[in-house]
């Protein structure tokens, strides 16, 4: 029991984090081109309004009250001192919960009976669906039969995560959770652990930065100006306005690339 | 002044036979893959027709293209900021592959494998998506040729202003006429899918004004493809990205016209240079009422490429003189900017597109003669004068202008797809290639006395010089006439990037790493 413990509550954390921080950053690095939502939205929309829409924005409900209960624990706790706002934490958790559900059922349906999306269809993508399916479910009998979670998360599976955080796991408290509760977490880093290998990275390129870049994007392969200037000719690194040259030379070229743009230089953007 | 160089096209109408030698042309060098089987970067669409994917005009439906909000500001009409991330699960205003149509090819091989039978062996159609047996309800240029038709011709979104009376006489089997429109991405000035892409993915070249998508960023998010107006951006279902027309980038840089270009058997097309006024992009965009009044600002952005003073801001601005000088060379240019010929199509969907299409006279000339009488006989050739009855052409040169008026395209609809509506507008342009018509016909037939046609190209604003430019470069256009190409300058691209002295050995030799030294 006590190998199993430390396997599925020490052991696969562990493996899931690293492999979801290397993974996901080299898959980015060597194939920045598979990072996709891979949408299939195209061959049929009307199903996928009421699967990905409950889908999403339910898991983005739960997903942010997990992270809550985990950053800010004792802030909940307080929060859930009074009764009635414990049940109403309780109750809206529940039903996103059950828009989930319904929400991941509908596309695993859509999925697997419309013969376009089986042409668009891998392997990856049914396991991650049937593993999702699976969490959900299992979180709901969770929430069923141990009730107020959002209470004994922030004192028992926080301090649990906390410490895989901080490098000295201490599992004794759940490790004597029911099975249930060990099951939902494990699954958890099971999904973590497949995220690089999965369509789900398309999480981690969720483009907010849209809200602050302005409407039209204009690159200039080279720098308009700079190009036709006779003091700047023949130069290792591409040359920017008004940088001197030894500072060109101390900066790396990328990243003053990248930052010579935000300024001025090679990007222009209008409006 | 922020002077910028953008490649432009002009679309002669009247050229146009409908061959779709261009669409073939396009989808043998960029879209025969698994995915992108039914995506046509160039269609060439009859009208009046629904068009491809069907209805696109239509913004009530597709959502596309901007519209104006409060404050004399613009917005997306389907997408944007906030409403986009809002919608990145499910787009409402999505097309589906249905609204194109489903992508097909035959089992040709039964053809010669099926055992022998009583019956002839057939090669049934197979979806090209899931390669099951289909029946097939659509496909490319389904409304071909099709005028008249209940279910396309009079679904027509340019239709709409035009009361029933005069649309039931553009489409009675006598009168009926159609024209070809052929249609690319317009590379606009103002794109929306560019702003409407929440990745970044999407973006317009500084140097020639290409539109394109960065298949590495994009993420399938399916932004451009409602924000398009022209529905000039495509999701390919295969490989979860956007695409759209590149302009055949590689062989513009190499100095070779775009293949859709290259191939037209009508000799249509017409691509070069145009400088513009960048600072002035807002303004045109934003400063019109969906009114003709688009096409003069517009117009207003685009440069005299003689202009010192263009010429030095241009310069200033690095464009390179090669740039320069294919902008005072260029066919669009003159077109567009100096005869006033040609007009965006749509401009009221605020994009500010960068192709320019010369609406089609043809149809138009040749009027029916309403009345049966002996003034209308005596002006019929001796063909036409066997069919002598109410159904036949005046063709004759006799109230010209009038037959313009009463052309079998109702003016209105014409002035809904080319100039938002405005009749005057199209009319004048219609009336110009008239002009140049008449012009034409009293040098080379001589049945015109000079002065009529001196009267004409007067009452148009054109001089005999200009009505013979017309006409060459119309008519007699060599291809380097019609292509006017400048030089990329990949050199000098290259020099900044990279110092030449050290990688010019290392072509071909194999290192793939960088040759820095260190960090
Ligand atoms: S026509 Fe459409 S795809 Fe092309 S640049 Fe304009 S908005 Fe973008
Ligand atoms: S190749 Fe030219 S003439 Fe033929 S359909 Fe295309 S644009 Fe028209």
């Amino acid at each position: 029991m006590d190998l199993l413990n430390n396997f599925t509550l020490i052991g696969l954390p562990y493996a899931a984090l690293v492999l979801f921080v290397v993974g996901s950053i080299y898959r980015y690095q060597a194939t920045k081109y598979t990072y996709s939502s891979l949408s299939s939205q195209f061959l049929e929309g009307k199903q996928l309004f009421w699967g990905s829409m409950p889908f999403h924005w339910g898991i983005l409900v739960l997903f942010l009250g997990h992270l809550i209960a985990f950053l800010m624990p004792e802030s909940l706790l307080a929060f859930n001192s009074h009764p009635v706002k414990l049940l109403i934490i309780e109750i809206s958790a529940f039903m996103f919960a059950l828009i989930v559900l319904v929400g991941i059922l509908t596309l695993f349906i859509r999925r697997i009976t419309n013969p376009r999306l089986q042409v668009v269809t891998n392997r990856m993508d049914l396991i991650v669906e049937i593993l999702l399916i699976l969490e959900v479910i299992i979180g709901i009998v969770v929430a069923l039969n141990f009730r107020w979670g959002s209470a004994w998360f922030p004192a028992v599976i926080t301090p649990y995560l906390n410490s895989l955080m901080i490098l000295q796991p201490d599992i004794s408290a759940v490790a004597s959770l029911p099975s249930a509760i060990k099951l939902h977490i494990v699954l958890a880093f099971t999904i973590i652990l497949l995220f690089p290998f999965t369509r789900l990275v398309h999480f981690l390129v969720v483009p907010l930065h849209y809200l602050r870049r302005p409407y039209q994007r204009v690159i200039w392969s080279w720098d308009k100006k700079q190009v036709r200037n006779p003091d700047t000719a023949w130069s290792i690194t591409r040359p920017y306005e008004g940088v001197p040259n030894f500072l060109q030379k101390l900066v790396p070229s990328e990243l003053a690339e990248k930052y010579m743009q935000k300024l001025k230089g090679p990007f222009r953007y209008f409006k | 002044m922020d002077v910028r160089s953008q490649i432009s096209m002009v679309f002669h109408l009247d050229k146009c036979i409908g061959c779709h030698t261009c669409s073939i042309a396009c989808k043998n060098i960029w879209t025969d893959r698994k995915g992108a089987e039914y995506m046509w970067w160039n269609n060439v669409e009859t009208k009046p027709g629904t068009g491809y994917p069907g209805k696109w005009e239509d913004q009530e439906i597709y959502k596309g293209g901007w519209k104006k909000s409060s404050g004399g500001k613009i917005s997306l009409k389907g997408a944007g900021k906030l409403r986009g991330l809002l919608n990145i699960f499910h787009n409402p205003h999505l097309p589906v592959i249905d609204d194109y149509y489903e992508p097909f090819t035959y089992k040709y091989l039964d053809l010669i494998e099926a055992p022998a039978g009583e019956d002839q062996p057939t090669a049934r159609p197979v979806s090209l998506i899931t390669g099951k047996p289909i029946d097939i309800k659509m496909g490319p240029n389904w409304d071909d040729d099709l005028s008249g038709t209940p279910d396309y011709a009079r679904n027509d979104p340019n239709l709409q202003e035009l009361s029933p009376a005069e649309q039931e006489a553009m489409f009675q089997l006598e009168r009926m006429a159609f024209f070809y429109l052929p249609r690319i991405c317009n590379h606009c000035l103002n794109p929306a899918c560019v702003a409407s892409c929440p990745s970044g993915a999407i973006y317009k070249r500084g140097e020639d004004g290409v539109v394109l998508i960065n298949q590495e960023v994009c993420r399938a998010w399916r932004m451009c493809v409602t924000a398009c107006p022209y529905k000039k951006s495509y999701y390919n279902w295969g490989t979860g990205k956007s695409e759209k027309c590149i302009l055949c980038y590689p062989r513009l840089e190499a100095g070779f016209a775009p293949a859709c270009m290259h191939s037209c058997v009508g000799r249509i097309r017409y691509l070069g240079v145009l400088l513009y006024d960048a600072d002035k992009i807002e303004s045109a965009a934003t400063k019109h009422n969906n009114d003709s009044s688009a096409i003069d600002l517009q117009m207003d952005m685009l440069l005299d490429p003689f202009d010192p003073e263009v010429i030095h801001s241009a310069k200033e601005n690095g464009v390179a003189d090669s740039t320069i000088k294919a902008a005072q060379s260029s066919p669009t240019y003159k077109f567009v900017k100096e005869w006033g010929l040609a007009v965006p199509l749509h401009p009221e969907f605020r994009t500010l597109p960068m192709l320019f299409y010369v609406p089609p006279l043809l149809p138009v000339m040749a009027s029916l003669s309403e009345v049966n009488n002996i003034k209308q006989e005596k002006k019929l050739d001796s063909i036409a004068k066997s069919w002598n009855d109410n159904w036949l052409y005046d063709t004759s040169t006799e109230e010209l202008w009038g037959t313009i008026e009463q052309a079998r395209f109702p003016l209105k609809y014409m002035a809904n797809m080319f100039t938002a509506g405005d009749e005057e507008k199209i009319k004048e342009i219609l009336k110009k290639l008239m002009a140049v018509r008449i012009h034409r016909r009293s040098v080379t037939v001589g049945d015109i006395s000079e002065e009529r046609s001196q009267a004409t190209l007067k009452d148009v604003g054109l001089t005999p010089e200009m009505a013979d430019d017309i006409f060459s470069l119309t008519a007699l256009a060599k291809f380097d006439d019609r292509f006017v190409i400048p030089a990329a300058h990949r050199e000098q691209a290259m020099e900044m990037m990279d110092f030449v002295g050290t990688t010019k050995g290392a072509t071909g030799f194999g290192i793939k790493q960088d040759l820095k030294r260190s960090l």
